[in-house]
């Protein structure tokens, strides 16, 4: 054998040499999640992200005791092939309107796997005799957390895809928040216990793993639709925290950076929505917000004896004929019915009459933080129409028309002038400060939150009833045939 | 200095990088963000393929198994779902790399007329 390959073998011998090719992969994945700062760097910051994660496996498989020298290879090869045969064609098929729905299940599938590996180290690292205080917390917290991660987002998801009534789901009066502070300390309990001394795999399954996962159903359970946005940015950054967690427990720093990297990420998320519904985080938890529908009855009332304007498609068409600025402010409904394509060839015909065509997103419309723009980069709308709430906010006195595809709350002036309404204090989209608005809608049902909207019997308004993707598409027929 | 305080240091600065890079990712890259976080925490396969040498019994086994899979779908799924979601965000100028798409599509198309010819 040379010399070098002396030296190469000495050089992978030593543990420390894993360790130094964990810090290249945590380096990359730094870097690659820099690039996502703008849409033109983020494809390539992805692809290095991706790499920096490759390196990071293969090093691990590359280690003695993986591979090479375990009769447990082949349960590893069996892991690895399995969750790429799943995620592959997930990813390759998923539409882009189930993108919430995608990110839900990702977010529980990792808290999943932390939850069953921190089951495996505690059958290793706590048995009789032996009292263990120090990385044992990080790995009962990373459990709990998993825990609560893999249930809350497997919820989520039913929520979502519509398996689960999208409406809260909750317990009578204070019981909800009663039963859930008991169940968060029955897991901090044990935990306790478990750290004191107290040996029992039964009681770390029921205490820890169970409780947790209960806490995790009962936490997203109540909580609606439209909150959604919120519960999916956290239970992203619960996932994260467990996977540092179980970083710590394990010494691997990889696991360490990546799982702290998400937390950030989550948190910052969570944070951001919240203030975009102008609502706390805990608010939010406790649920149940729009009183499950509590006063359909009392919202027909505010709206008897005002009167909507209703108009047609033709007339529609005509108004926007002779706009110079017309600002599109689309919302969930415009996922639902998949209009986004039919939104993008109105976009153009506008475009080729000479109008000038914006976009109003809403940090919460839709879904999931960013849901709007995935789906109209989807049909093709150049990024740079898209313009965030304070950008276009200052545009619309001077918007001829504006057209509300499927948003309700996120365009209601009651959260601008009427202190009373539950979403009063929310930054919204001011539509009804252009010069006209057309509201594409289902039917006259109230948004999420219950909440009756004023913008509908605003003089200035008109509303198209109908399906979204329908109403977009004779709007779009209509105008090419002026 | 003990392992353990080192790894409480490195966490405590991972936090902190964390929320200075992703605190510039604008609102329209949200999406993908999670996409993207969704892959990172895949991390946890580490986990799973560490622990699987030292694991005695069906029981332990099963459980890494299902853990290596499912940090392997976050990895595998994440990061593709995220490269074909970014690949639709384009500029309004983007012609050129479109341009170039289709010069390739029509050169492809041609060639395999001409095999089947």
């Amino acid at each position: 054998m040379s010399a070098a390959a002396a030296l190469a073998v000495a050089i992978y011998q030593r543990p420390a040499f894993i360790d130094g090719i964990y810090i290249i992969a945590f380096g990359l994945l730094i870097y690659g999640m820099s690039g996502l700062t703008g849409p033109r760097t983020a494809v390539r910051g992805n692809k290095i992200a991706a790499l920096g994660m490759a390196i990071a496996i293969a090093i691990t498989l590359l280690r003695r005791g993986e591979f090479h020298g375990a009769d447990t290879w082949w349960l590893i090869a069996l892991g690895l092939v399995i969750g790429t045969a799943i995620g592959i064609p997930a990813a390759l098929k998923v539409r882009m309107t189930a993108m919430p729905q995608m990110v839900a299940l990702f977010n529980g599938v990792g808290g999943g796997a932390v939850w069953l590996i921190a089951w495996v180290e505690y059958r290793h690292h706590f048995a009789p005799g032996y009292f263990p205080l120090r990385k044992e917390v990080f790995e009962l917290f990373g459990a709990i957390v998993g825990s609560i991660s893999f249930w809350g987002s497997n919820i989520a998801f039913g929520k979502l895809q519509e398996l689960l009534p999208g409406r809260p789901i909750k317990l009578p009066g204070a019981s909800q928040t009663a039963l859930n502070a008991l169940l968060l300390l029955v897991a901090v309990g044990t935990m306790v216990a478990l750290l004191a001394g107290v040996h029992s795999q039964l009681l770390f399954v029921l205490g820890i793993l169970l409780a947790a996962a209960l806490l995790g159903n009962m936490v997203v359970l109540p909580i609606g639709g439209a909150d959604m946005p919120v519960v999916i940015a956290l239970l992203n950054a619960f996932t994260g925290l467990s996977a540092a967690a179980t970083g710590v427990a394990l010494g691997n720093t990889a696991m360490i950076v990546a799982g702290m990297i998400v937390g950030a990420s989550g948190t910052i998320l969570t944070n951001l929505m919240a203030r975009a519904m102008n609502r706390s985080v805990p608010a939010i938890i406790a649920g149940g917000f729009g009183g499950a529908v509590a006063a359909p009855g009392a919202a027909q009332a505010a709206s008897e004896g005002k009167v909507v304007r209703s108009t047609s498609a033709q007339d529609v068409a005509i108004q926007l004929a002779y706009a110079r600025q017309v600002v599109i402010a689309p919302g969930y409904g415009m996922a639902v019915a998949q209009a986004q394509h039919a939104v993008r060839e109105l976009e153009r015909a506008l475009e080729a009459k000479g109008v000038e065509v914006k976009f109003a997103i809403h940090p919460v419309a839709g879904r999931m933080p960013g849901h709007m723009n995935v789906l109209l980069a989807e049909a093709d709308v150049p990024y740079e129409l898209l313009k965030e709430m304070d950008e276009i906010n200052p545009e619309f006195p001077r918007t001829d028309v504006t057209l509300v595809i499927g948003a309700n709350d996120v365009v209601n002036p009651a959260a601008n002038n009427e202190p009373g309404s539950p979403i009063y204090g929310m930054p919204i989209l001011e539509v009804d400060k252009s010069g006209a608005v057309v509201v594409l809608k289902r039917s006259m049902a109230s948004g999420f939150a219950g909440v009756d909207n004023p913008l509908f019997y605003n003089p200035k308004t008109s509303l198209l009833f109908g399906d979204a993707k329908q109403s977009v598409s004779e709007i779009t027929a209509e105008l090419q045939a002026l | 200095m003990d392992r353990l305080v080192i790894d409480l240091a490195v966490l405590v600065l991972a936090g902190f990088v964390g929320y200075a890079v992703i605190s510039k990712v604008p609102n329209t890259l949200h999406t993908p963000l999670m996409s993207g976080t969704n892959a990172i925490h895949g991390i946890v396969v580490l986990g799973g393929l560490l622990l699987m040498a030292e694991s005695h019994g069906v029981l332990e086994r099963v459980l890494l198994v299902i853990a290596v899979a499912f940090g392997m779908i976050n990895v595998v799924g994440g990061f593709l779902v995220t490269d074909r979601m970014l690949g639709m965000f384009k500029s309004k100028q983007p012609p050129k790399r479109d341009a170039e798409e289709k010069e390739e599509a029509a050169q492809r198309a041609a060639a395999s007329d001409g095999r089947r010819g």
